[in-house]
């Protein structure tokens, strides 16, 4: 063991070092706040989790401008964007709860280690009191899981998989896109219309979470038309040539092929199958049909020629009438130049909603705010009556089917909008068996 | 001046580590809250956590990196696989992290026996292409075949409906959390002092004392014969193996041991933040970690930790300093001057922070190939008169090139 050697200036300095220390003014505040972060000053700040880096950077960066610009809206700044429309008329446009709005920014870079430490340091670092953002299901997820633990209101960006308000729902998650439920409730009746009862669909799936809930939702809303599901194919998440994957679905003797994959992966595999000749093919004396269940925007300008007429579905699209969305779109457009994308639309009213949920409970405290947005009902917002239920914490609203437009009038101009599919036929018992297997639990006000 | 085996100069050097650890949360968090500097501070639980947590990682490494010179491109499968068996744990058995770490390190251990095992049939750049492929498999399989255990992309979660059958049942309808003995991870105590809030993590000082741990059994492999063979292998095999030793067997334990840490490392991160996500094992983690030793000094003691706390710190900080934070610094200067100098630094902060590091990391490669510790070890030579013999802290050539 060590031996220590007494001398006069090591005392002197030991003692001086012990006495400045003791001297100190010494109150540890362990968490002494009703609720984690709560904002003590005259600024609250929100917590905006988006990829910047990887397969989904680009929604992440329209994500990100949608953010800024309902900042701006709350604080009273730019010409009030959907402020106006908003059926709730508690924001005045002086922030929340009359605390300017500040943000911070993080990248998940679409994994969800990284998203959750970008979130901890969020929380922990900046003070956030909500975070939101997301451009994954499987970062949402996971994102989702540390809001519930911390203690903080977590609002769901771009995120369709059934298992964010389903078998991996959280009190402290709000979600406002649609599922993959909602996209193969939409478009079974179109696609019914358009391509007849009698149909061999073959699935190519990109295989992880987000895609086998898509594959599942998609085959049984057409099995339930009388639509023969021939073969469902898993692909790699990684894969960028899907040609190997293609050749088959030609002998199959299958008529549609759907494809479940999302950004840099669908746009490739339409790609090849455009390729292939797929769409000029006659099989069982029918036309060879494409189907793409979600569709972006941003995905539709990747591919280019290649998604013209085919169907999918979508949350919100800018080429809406309604007064919410044509407000939107305008101040979105007038900021930036360019229409804003279905995830820029979900991020923003997000924010939103977020914002008139604390201003209604009076609170910032999470408990308060989940409270509020529990059941609640609005409008005005792009997408027509919807509500927030309280069972899953999911919005129900009207779901777009849209088509590839064959003859786009500028670059964002890339698909039309088919149907509106009303809410009542999207709806499902929270107890759904897609949908089964989780629990939402008590609301975390952490501290 | 003796302590645990180790000889004076080894002790002071233990006692500087202790008690740079202890007193991180002081260290990390030197600028005022309001201040515009506020932004470099790093002083929060989570990251103070995982600068622990890479730091042991990249100890670990080390010993087979630094010690052998086998470089392995796939030291993340352990780490995932660590991380994984851990959060099963939590499911199971009981949210106290003694059990998962336990059994993070077990398992990671038998899965680096394994790979080992196979792996280093080979040598050099075969080696390394071997251990990368068994991570590449491991993320994929994790990814989407092992769902079932992985919970594939989404990563693997508690639940409210696990069954954890050491535990009291719970009463609330709530996630607990994870804890030593009734001390919760997430716990923490602030001190506000001087316009600086200073966060003392119960996580953070559990982290702490087990890296400290790690890094002393580490110092003690260096130190020791066994230590002494595995640089014997670095040096020279062919020459090892004509003097009639087999030094698989050295090689392998190098690897088993390195493959442990990063088990350890692994459950470390899942007892501060109960989530398994596959990525953990995809080869850019692997690669992240040899970036740490390299840039921090391989086959120096210090060097990794130094490496580990840079690249995460970056990653963390770097990468948070967006538009609207540079228009704050710079609001003082006329406008035309603030855009072009923020058009100027845009591409190295926020999600540039990647450049950023890369040019860095050039530079030491180029400027300082023994790392981070060189350039320590360059300024205190400018103080010290006597700089000759004594001037490594391990007592190994720290100058000396990886491989």
């Amino acid at each position: 063991m060590s031996k220590s050697n007494f001398t006069r200036r090591g005392v002197l300095k030991t003692s001086a070092v012990a006495g400045a220390g003791l001297a100190m003014p010494t109150f540890f505040t362990s968490m002494a706040n009703a609720y984690t972060n709560e904002p003590s000053g005259d600024t609250v700040t929100l917590g905006f989790n988006v990829p910047q880096s990887g397969p989904y950077a680009d929604e992440g960066a329209d994500e990100l401008r949608a953010y800024q610009l309902a900042v701006k809206h709350l604080n009273g700044e730019g010409d009030g964007g959907m402020l106006n429309t908003f059926s709730s008329k508690e924001l005045q446009g002086n922030g929340i709860l009359g605390k300017k709005v500040a943000f911070v920014t993080g990248d998940t870079q679409t994994k969800s280690d990284a998203a959750r430490a970008s979130a901890k340091s969020m929380i922990e670092k900046d003070g956030a009191i909500m975070i939101t953002g997301g451009s994954s299901s499987g970062v949402a997820i996971a994102v989702q899981g540390l809001c519930q633990e911390a203690g903080v209101i977590f609002m769901a960006g771009l995120t369709h998989s059934n298992d964010t308000t389903g078998k991996d729902k959280k009190a402290n998650g709000f979600r406002h896109f649609f599922n993959a439920y909602m996209s193969g409730a939409a478009l079974a009746p179109v696609l019914e219309k358009m391509y007849g009862s009698d149909r061999k669909a073959y699935h190519l799936t990109a295989d992880y979470t987000w895609g086998w809930t898509q594959e599942e939702s998609i085959k049984a809303a057409t099995e339930a038309l009388g639509w023969e599901t021939v073969n469902a194919v898993k692909t790699p998440l990684a894969a960028t040539d899907f040609s190997s994957y293609i050749a088959p679905v030609l002998n199959s003797g299958a008529d549609v092929l759907v494809l479940n994959h999302y950004g840099g992966n669908m746009v490739n595999s339409l790609t090849n199958a455009v390729q292939f000749g797929l769409r000029d093919k006659q099989v069982n004396g029918k036309n060879f049909e494409i189907v793409v269940p979600l569709y972006s925007r941003l995905m539709a300008q990747g591919a280019g020629e290649n998604v013209k007429g085919i169907f999918g579905s979508t949350n919100w699209h800018w080429s809406l009438t309604d007064e919410g969305s044509k407000t939107f779109t305008q101040s979105f457009g007038k900021e930036y130049g360019r229409p804003p994308s279905q995830a820029a639309q979900t991020c923003y009213v997000q924010t939103l909603l977020y914002a008139d949920a604390a201003t209604r409970a009076g609170t910032f405290n999470p408990c308060g705010i989940a409270e509020a947005l529990e059941g609640f009902e609005f409008d005005g917002l792009g997408n027509g009556p919807t509500l927030y239920r309280a069972d899953d914490h999911q919005c129900f609203k009207d779901v777009l089917v849209v088509r590839g437009k064959e003859n786009p009038e500028s670059e964002f101009d890339l698909l039309e909008v088919v149907e509106v599919t009303p809410a009542a036929q999207v709806t499902y018992p929270p107890d759904h068996p897609m949908f089964a297997g989780g629990a939402l639990g008590d609301c975390n006000p952490g501290a | 001046m003796t302590f645990l085996g180790l000889n004076e100069r080894d002790t002071r050097f233990l006692l500087i580590v202790v008690a740079l650890t202890m007193f991180t949360p002081f260290l990390l968090q030197p600028f005022a809250e309001n201040s515009g500097l506020a932004q470099f501070n790093a002083g929060y639980p989570d990251l103070m956590q995982r600068f622990a947590i890479y730091g042991i990682f990249a100890i670990g490494f080390n010993i087979l990196f630094g010690l052998t010179g086998y470089l392995s491109f796939g030291h993340a499968a352990f780490l995932g696989v660590g991380s994984y068996s851990a959060v099963w744990m939590f499911k199971l058995l009981s949210m106290n992290i003694i059990p998962a770490i336990i059994l993070a390190v077990i398992v990671s251990g038998l899965f680096a026996l394994l790979i080992g095992f196979i792996s280093l049939r080979r040598t050099g750049i075969y080696f390394s292409i071997l251990t990368l492929a068994f991570a590449q498999m491991s993320f994929n399989l994790a990814y989407s075949v092992l769902t079932p255990i992985t919970n594939g992309e989404t990563g693997l979660q508690l639940t409210l409906s696990d069954p954890r059958i050491l535990d009291p049942e719970s009463i609330t309808n709530s996630l607990p959390s994870t804890s030593l003995f009734g001390l919760e991870m997430n716990d923490s105590a602030q001190w506000e002092v001087f316009g600086r809030v200073f966060t003392f993590s119960v996580g953070y000082y559990v982290c702490a004392v087990i890296a400290i741990i790690a890094f002393y059994i580490s110092l003690r492999i260096f130190r020791s014969p066994f230590g002494l063979m595995l640089r014997a292998i670095k040096t020279n095999k062919t020459r090892m193996a004509y003097t009639g030793l087999n030094t698989r067997p050295y090689a392998l334990a190098a690897f088993v041991i390195s493959g442990m840490y990063a088990g350890l490392a692994g459950g470390l991160l899942a007892s501060m933040d109960p989530l398994a996500g596959a990525e953990r094992m995809q080869w850019t983690a692997s690669g992240e970690v040899v970036l740490m030793t390299i840039l921090g000094g391989a086959g120096t003691l210090m060097g990794p930790v130094l490496g580990a706390g840079f690249i995460k710190y970056f990653e963390n900080i770097f990468s948070k300093i967006n538009d609207n934070v540079l228009h704050g610094w710079f609001a003082f200067m006329p406008d035309g001057l603030e855009d072009a100098l923020i058009t100027l630094i845009h591409p190295f902060v926020g999600k540039g922070w990647h450049l950023t590091l890369g040019m860095l990391f050039m530079l030491v490669v180029i400027f300082l190939p023994g790392g981070l510790v060189e350039l320590g070890q360059r300024i205190a030579g400018l103080f010290r008169r006597r700089k000759a013999e004594d001037r490594s802290d391990d007592g190994s050539k720290a100058t000396t090139p990886a491989e």
